[in-house]
């Protein structure tokens, strides 16, 4: 009796550090990266949170492409150019410009002039037509899809810039 | 004065304050009738619905006219034409967000007329198109 008093002290504070270790484990193997089926080895950079201001501007027509799609050279072209945006007017007021111009070069991918894809086109970079290379042509001709750069089609929350694959559902 | 009492008090004195604060450009300050108003002054005469019309339905020799994006109807939904993205419709009537801020329709009017004018809009045309939009009923 006096033994097991002597003792229950510190079995209680074992006991606690064991259920915090399970718990902290169990909560860390939860939020673990499922998307890893090409072995990127947890690699693969989270989404970052959208500038509302980007999702508002740059969001009004297509959808508000992550930053980390391109490299910085190839964002910085696009902003210069954005009255003539492949080929419609996209300009912005100098605030705006500003914001989102900096945002865009803090947040973009890795690379640098000579990685940029042709044209600037996310659709034609080496890592796009690589994660799709797996799709064959006539999926891009659907009507509920129509073009690569339609990503909302298929990435049920690109809006908010998140990839993920459990988010991918691929209409008829 | 109990804390209660005190507490609620600034508690409303702040979101006065804050109320007073000027807002972002997101804030709404316009309604469709002022925004018509805005540019009639401007253009120092009354925006003509008929001449809108013809204005946001005929091709101006660009590549889209209003329409390929906002449709013949503007109280119907809009879908960009090229990227296809869904476009809330124009129509004041079947959108009450719509003209409710200038600084947003003044860079709409901005872009848009340079894709289907080449050219800026004047003062007269925006009264025009605004005229005539707000006697679209869904």
């Amino acid at each position: 009796m006096n033994t097991l008093k002597q003792h229950s002290r510190p079995l209680l504070w074992a006991l606690c550090l064991a259920t915090g270790l399970l718990l902290s484990l169990w909560w860390s193997a939860a939020r673990a990266d499922d998307d890893d089926d090409e072995g990127h080895g947890g690699e693969r950079p989270r989404a970052v949170q959208m500038l509302p201001a980007y999702v508002q501007e740059c969001g009004a027509c297509h959808v508000p492409f992550a930053p980390r799609m391109l490299p910085a050279a190839s964002w910085q072209r696009l902003m210069k150019n954005l009255p003539h945006h492949f080929g419609t007017d996209a300009s912005l007021e100098p605030a705006e410009f500003k914001q989102i111009s900096a945002w865009l070069q803090q947040h973009a991918g890795p690379g640098g002039a000579t990685t940029a894809p042709p044209e600037d086109r996310i659709t034609r970079t080496r890592w796009f037509m690589h994660e799709h290379d797996e799709l064959p042509a006539s999926v891009w001709k659907r009507a509920s899809i129509q073009k690569p750069s339609n990503c909302a089609a298929c990435h049920r929350q690109a809006e908010q810039g998140d990839y993920r694959e459990r988010f991918i559902r691929v209409p008829r | 004065m109990t804390h209660l009492r005190l507490w609620t008090l600034t508690s409303c004195l702040s979101w006065f304050a804050l109320g007073l604060m000027p807002g972002p450009a997101l804030a709404q300050d316009m309604t469709p009738r002022t925004t018509l108003a805005h540019y009639e002054n401007l253009a120092g005469q009354s925006g003509v619905p008929v001449r809108g019309k013809v204005l946001f339905t005929a091709s101006h020799g660009q590549r889209w006219k209003c329409t390929s994006c906002h449709q013949a109807n503007p109280a119907l939904p809009g879908r960009h034409a090229s990227t296809g993205k869904a476009i809330e419709p124009l129509a004041p009537a079947a959108s009450a967000d719509r003209f409710t801020r200038l600084a947003k329709t003044e860079k709409w009017f901005r872009r848009n007329c340079q894709d289907v004018l080449d050219r800026s809009c004047t003062d007269q045309e925006k009264a025009d198109v605004l005229a005539w939009l707000i006697t679209v009923k869904p």
